[in-house]
């Protein structure tokens, strides 16, 4: 592990609790079954035996029977717009929709007004992290000053002051020489660097997946291959120059095989994909409702398809929620003029939950896997439940069904591409680095009589 | 949707009884044409409002006349010189307007689902003159019933739609209009300017006229000129060649089409555009007729009379 510190949260007390009766999911550490797990001081104490571990004194009590207690999970791909667009989200927000969706530690984009492209940026950042971030919270800076493409920022600085890694995201980093130079820093500076892939003499104007459904509104398609070409390129750089690349929101079956034959040749590059593109096509986009226009597009269900294969043979190591927040009235115009994004961080393990794993495309072991698999690519610590691990759990009710935006979100916009969806998969609890960070209202601590969705009101009757 | 259409966004909230009962409704409006005072008191005292987001001349002016026909009041906003110039959204503008409780607003605009948007925001019907590259549904109307009117049926028709298919909102909403009403489509244009799977819409398409022989019928589109700069197609001059409508290619029983405003002598020769094969003046004609039976049905009509799709 890295001297240097690259994950940021506000202060909190170590939790103690005891979740009794969970079945307990953490692929890698081999436990899939009913447990009771003890969490004393944010750390897991013991792993035991459903309904065997006495309730501590000073400990909660959750009684969790027939909900599943996972590793929480880790976001590489979150927009917290923060510095300059605060009124889309900011780090409290931001982490706030993150807790809630049981996320453990998410990494922010460099995108912002002004670009994370400065050591004094990252520091502020680092700063406001440290005061309000409710999850851990990590920062990339920018591979190119400005997001402009055409100098490198001052990349061992940045690494040294505590940025995870780089991105243009947003952005691709258009000319192969100027991205060549930084896969060579990348030498000196360390850091992975993360590329959002995007030919634009190809995506042009476009403002979605080229196809029939563009061709029946008239819009200006994004052609898979602006997307599938660069991941080529830049696989074939990574190799040359022997970088770490990561490939950010893939969403076509041409990239899909990019990547598999770039790790073939040896190449150290890894992949993502979202929430949305793994659920939903641009079938979608044909009521032109703005929440459906995202960068990368939605694109065709083959597509769809290769991605979930993808992520099911471990071409595509993680998901990522690319959580892009926009404002109401951004959102409230015509589909061209709307900016491109749709959050994701409250509703990405239900979606695919939802959609994938209830039907039996997706195994739920392969899910939580690729869901926490973001920390190791980025340098940064996997979540396992394992005794003496820092607590990093989430308790989810799979079985609860919920309409997505109900209740409105944590996040301070509401352009999600699943709002209005019935999903199943609430999630409960969610402690992230040892500290509760988020906790449905209705799940009250117990002395072992009232289940996690007794209301308080009842249990206090009870009483 | 519900039993009553209340607005007309697309030609897909229309079934072909839906279109015949526009397209009869235009014929008795027809005849008001012929008449020495213009009017009925159909829609006396209603407020209709044209918000013209893009600059236009016959759909605008046929929709004024329409409404003045059917006796509405008629509010003519356009972009320049009003409130949309001072940068108010789309959403404002059209809030601000409803608040007047206008019967209907008519929407132009240069962006796809416009006029849907408009239709969330508003309690009157929402009429669409045209959003973006997407659909132009009273054109598409006006065209079918023109049709009609000269060859009584669409039924078996082979109808060729020649030039810009990309960029073309009349395309999208006539490949529609004409394969409901029983037409069979093909579109030709070069490569560049048809959209990749636009077969989906029902069609063939084709990059050459060596087949033009085959249609019954030609629909010629606009050719802008800045698709020149933008090397969708090498030069004015190779367009004409390739792709010009005229004397030499059609046979005097091939009937000619174009919404306009044409490009003289680039898509449509001077000749043909001037020869009685073609029908353009009468699509101009119809335009007023369409318009008026459009509000009619969506204002007046009874709830069965707008039947829709699906």
């Amino acid at each position: 592990m890295s001297p240097v510190e690259r994950l940021f949260s506000r202060p909190g007390v170590g939790a103690d609790i005891l979740i009794r009766n969970a079945c307990v999911l953490d692929p890698r550490s081999g436990i899939d079954g009913a447990h009771d797990v003890l969490i004393r001081g944010g750390e897991i104490a013991e792993i035991a035996a459903a309904g065997t571990l006495p309730a501590p004194g000073g400990a909660d009590t959750v009684d969790a029977a027939g909900k599943h207690l996972f590793p929480a999970f880790v976001d590489p791909h979150v927009h917290l717009r923060t510095p300059g667009q605060e009124y889309k989200e900011d780090i409290d927000s931001g982490t706030a929709a993150a807790a809630a969706g049981g996320y453990c530690a998410i990494v922010a984009m460099p995108n912002t007004t002004p670009t994370v492209d400065t050591a004094s940026v990252v520091n502020s950042l680092i700063a406001e992290a440290s005061v309000r971030a409710r999850v851990p919270t990590g920062f990339l800076a920018s591979i190119t000053r400005g997001l402009r493409g055409e100098e490198l920022t001052e990349m061992a600085e940045l690494r040294d002051v505590g940025a995870i890694g780089f991105t243009d995201d947003g952005k691709p980093v258009t000319s192969a020489g100027m991205l060549r130079r930084a896969l060579q820093y990348q030498r000196l500076s360390g850091g992975i660097i993360a590329l959002h892939e995007e030919d634009p003499a190809l995506s042009g104007d476009g403002v979605m997946h080229e196809g029939a459904v563009s061709a029946r509104l008239g819009m200006a398609g994004i052609p898979s291959l602006s997307e599938s070409t660069m991941v080529a390129r830049d696989a074939a750089l990574g190799l040359y120059e022997d970088a770490r690349v990561h490939f950010q929101h893939l969403s076509c079956v041409e990239s899909v095989h990019a990547l598999a034959e770039a790790k073939a040749q040896g190449a150290k590059v890894s992949g993502e994909a979202s929430p949305h593109h793994l659920t939903l096509t641009d079938e979608a986009v044909r009521c032109t409702d703005s929440r459906f226009k995202m960068n990368p597009p939605l694109r065709a269900e083959s597509d769809r398809r290769a991605l979930i294969e993808g992520l099911r043979s471990g071409v595509i190591e993680c998901v990522a929620t690319d959580h892009a927040p926009h404002a109401r009235y951004e959102k409230e115009v015509p589909f061209e003029q709307a900016p491109m994004g749709t959050i994701g961080l409250e509703t990405a393990f239900a979606a695919i939950y939802t959609e994938l794993v209830v039907p039996g495309v997706l195994g739920l072991e392969t899910l939580i896997e690729r869901m926490t698999a973001g920390g190791a690519l980025y340098g940064l610590h996997t979540p396992r439940i394992a005794p003496g691990a820092t607590a990093d759990v989430c308790l989810i009710d799979t079985e609860a069904a919920w309409t997505v935006g109900e209740n409105g979100y944590a996040s301070k916009s509401a352009n999600c591409s699943f709002d209005g969806m019935r999903l199943r998969g609430r999630v409960l609890l969610t402690i992230a680095g040892g500290v509760i960070a988020h906790r449905q209202p209705m799940l009250v601590a117990s002395d072992g009589g009232a289940g996690p969705r007794a209301t308080g009101a009842r249990n206090r009757a009870a009483r | 949707m519900s039993d009553h259409a209340r607005h007309l966004i697309s030609i897909d909230d229309l079934d072909r009884a839906g279109i015949e009962r526009v397209l009869d409704r235009a014929e008795s409006f027809a005849e008001i044409s012929g008449r020495e005072i213009k009017k009925v008191p159909a829609l006396r005292g209603r407020t209709i409002v044209n918000l013209f987001y893009e600059a236009s001349t016959r759909t605008s002016s046929s929709f004024e006349i329409a409404a003045k026909r059917l006796s509405a009041d008629v509010v003519n906003v356009k972009s320049s010189g009003s409130s949309i110039e001072k940068g108010e959204s789309l959403k404002d503008t059209v809030q601000t307007l409803s608040a007047y409780d206008p019967a209907a607003i008519v929407i132009r605009s240069p962006h796809v689902g416009a006029a849907k948007l408009v239709a969330g925001w508003t309690d009157a019907a929402v009429i669409n003159a045209g959003d973006g590259k997407h659909e132009h549904p009273t054109q598409a109307l006006l065209d079918v019933y023109t049709l009609r009117r000269r060859l009584r049926t669409l039924d078996d028709v082979n109808i060729w739609i020649v030039g810009d298919v990309s960029h073309s909102r009349v395309a999208r909403s006539n490949i529609l209009a004409f394969t409901r009403m029983g037409a069979r489509v093909t579109v030709c244009g070069p490569p560049t300017l048809l959209p990749r799977e636009i077969e989906s819409l029902g069609c063939d398409s084709t990059v050459t006229l060596d087949r033009v022989q085959e249609a019954d019928v030609v629909y010629v589109l606009r050719m802008q000129h800045e698709r020149m700069t933008q090397s969708f197609v090498p030069s004015l001059r190779e367009y004409a060649a390739r792709y010009q409508i005229n004397e030499r290619r059609l046979s005097p029983s091939q009937l000619v089409m174009h919404p306009g405003p044409v490009n003289r002598g680039v898509e449509l020769s001077g000749a043909t555009i001037d020869s009685p094969q073609a029908l353009i003046g009468a699509q101009v004609k119809a335009g007023v007729a369409v318009r008026m039976a459009v509000l009619y049905e969506l204002l007046v009509g009874a709830p069965s009379l707008m039947a829709v799709a699906g």
